[in-house]
């Protein structure tokens, strides 16, 4: 996938994934995607529910390993 | 002003003595629609930790003045973060140690009653998932009956009152919550005791707990007579300790009564139930205190943090018991059910040694409300 950032927030817990990924995205340009590596098991489900509350979208998640890996295109 | 932490025991005493309190949870929506810290006189805002990161100046006017405020989480870290936000806005406020995992794994003992001959009857209510387990003392020995998870507290409170525990028992093969029995019993030495047909897909060793058996404990004899009692699950047993107390496990609450379906079998078991509920324990004396395994809510609890009633008494109010229908029964207690607990299949697979999930994922699989009933 062409990512235009990689934010590495793994060892955090809540809510510093979500606090970083905030402060991320805003480094990039609409249309574009981040991806996000964590470990904190709650990241699944706020970046889920904050992706959707915020307006970007989550295309794509990967729990297969430790790190869990997401990818979301930023939205307008 | 300043930002306290509050601990889950002292949050289990405002829920007991129905204090005020207003929860400010900064959960996911779904996350606290699906399970909440319950209180008679709680009120409740839900706005995710999220949605605050930039300011908490939108939700100031939603806050009471008059009201002691606790912030929540599932963990504890966003629920510091929003607290630390409202202090600086010059609130008085408290975050939940732990957050709501504190709050799922805490447990108090209280106490039931003297038993003959010296003997204690405690009862250890759960009150973040409404599990209740106890312990049965008497001379300088004891029994634990649905252990939880947390075993420190049982074994805690064994030598605080100088016992040893000697058995460990489960009624059922638990779906919701991950039983501490086995584990008790490998920590203090004793036996731990299950019913066989419950027990056919267990990969340890374990005592059969069959229909007639009894557990003496302690050189004075308080007995704990097995009763078989099929229905939430095909091998579920029945306590009757002491010739007082009938604990039901996932059978007979206190307002409701057990669901059949959680081991996939509703319909195999829905008769069992019904026989178990109508003529198995109608023979039993009435003045017996029912002791269950669980409380769904807040109404169940006594004024003081215990869950007991009257055999006959539930035979009078609790609608399950009051259903004359067969096809009605079966009706209630095979459609519209409540959503199933949890990972309530690797909860049963956990407590058979089939998987051994590390503490992290145990606390996970135990998230949320029991849901073992159906009223």
């Amino acid at each position: 996938m062409n990512t235009a950032k990689t934010l590495d927030a793994t060892g955090l817990a809540c809510p510093m994934p979500i606090v970083k990924t905030k402060k991320a995205i805003k480094d990039i340009e609409v249309g574009e995607v981040l991806e996000v590596q964590a470990t904190d098991q709650g990241a699944k489900s706020d970046l889920a529910a904050w992706t959707k509350s915020s307006g970007h979208e989550l295309i794509e998640t990967d729990e297969s390993s430790e790190v869990l890996k997401f990818w979301i295109k930023k939205g307008e | 002003m300043s930002l306290h932490a509050m601990k889950a025991s002292e949050l289990a005493k405002k829920v007991v003595n129905k204090e005020n309190l207003f929860i400010l949870d900064v959960r996911n929506d779904d996350a606290f629609e699906d399970w909440k810290i319950e209180g008679e006189n709680f009120e409740y805002k839900n706005v995710p930790y999220f949605d605050l990161i930039d300011g908490v100046e939108e939700i100031l006017d939603d806050l009471p003045k008059d009201k002691e405020i606790l912030v929540v989480c599932a963990k504890e870290g966003s629920s510091v973060m929003v607290g630390e936000m409202l202090a600086e806005e010059g609130l008085d406020v408290s975050y939940l140690e732990g957050g709501m995992k504190a709050w799922s794994e805490h447990l108090a003992p209280v106490k039931i009653s003297d038993l003959k001959n010296g003997g204690e009857l405690y009862q250890f209510v759960r009150l973040g998932k409404g599990c209740l387990s106890y312990m049965v003392l008497s001379g300088g020995e004891a029994a634990v009956i649905d252990a939880n998870r947390m075993t420190s507290i049982y074994t805690d409170f064994a030598n605080e009152k100088g016992v040893t525990i000697n058995h460990t028992m489960d009624t059922h093969l638990h779906a919701d919550h991950i039983s501490g029995g086995r584990a008790l019993a490998e920590e203090t030495g004793g036996s731990y005791w299950l019913p066989p047909k419950d027990a056919t897909g267990v990969t340890f060793e374990y005592q059969p707990l069959e229909d007639g058996n009894t557990i003496k404990v302690g050189d004075t004899n308080i007995d704990i007579q097995a009763l078989y009692s099929p229905g939430h699950t095909i091998g579920s047993t029945s306590f009757v300790v002491d010739e007082q107390y009938l604990m039901t496990g996932d059978i007979l609450f206190i307002d409701s009564i057990g669901r059949p379906d959680l081991a996939g079998k509703a319909d195999d078991w829905v008769g069992d139930l019904r026989t178990t509920l109508y003529e198995r324990y109608q023979k039993l004396s009435e003045n017996l205190i029912v002791l269950p395994a669980h409380y769904m809510i807040l109404d169940e609890l006594n004024d003081d943090g215990s869950v007991q009633e009257k055999l006959s008494v539930l035979y009078e109010q609790n609608h399950g018991l009051n259903i004359e229908n067969e096809d009605e029964f079966r009706r209630t207690v095979t459609e519209n059910l409540p959503p199933q607990p949890n990972a309530y299949q690797e909860i049963r697979e956990t407590n058979m040694g089939q998987i051994s999930p590390d503490g992290e994922k145990k606390r996970e699989m135990e998230i949320g409300p029991n849901r073992c009933a159906v009223r």
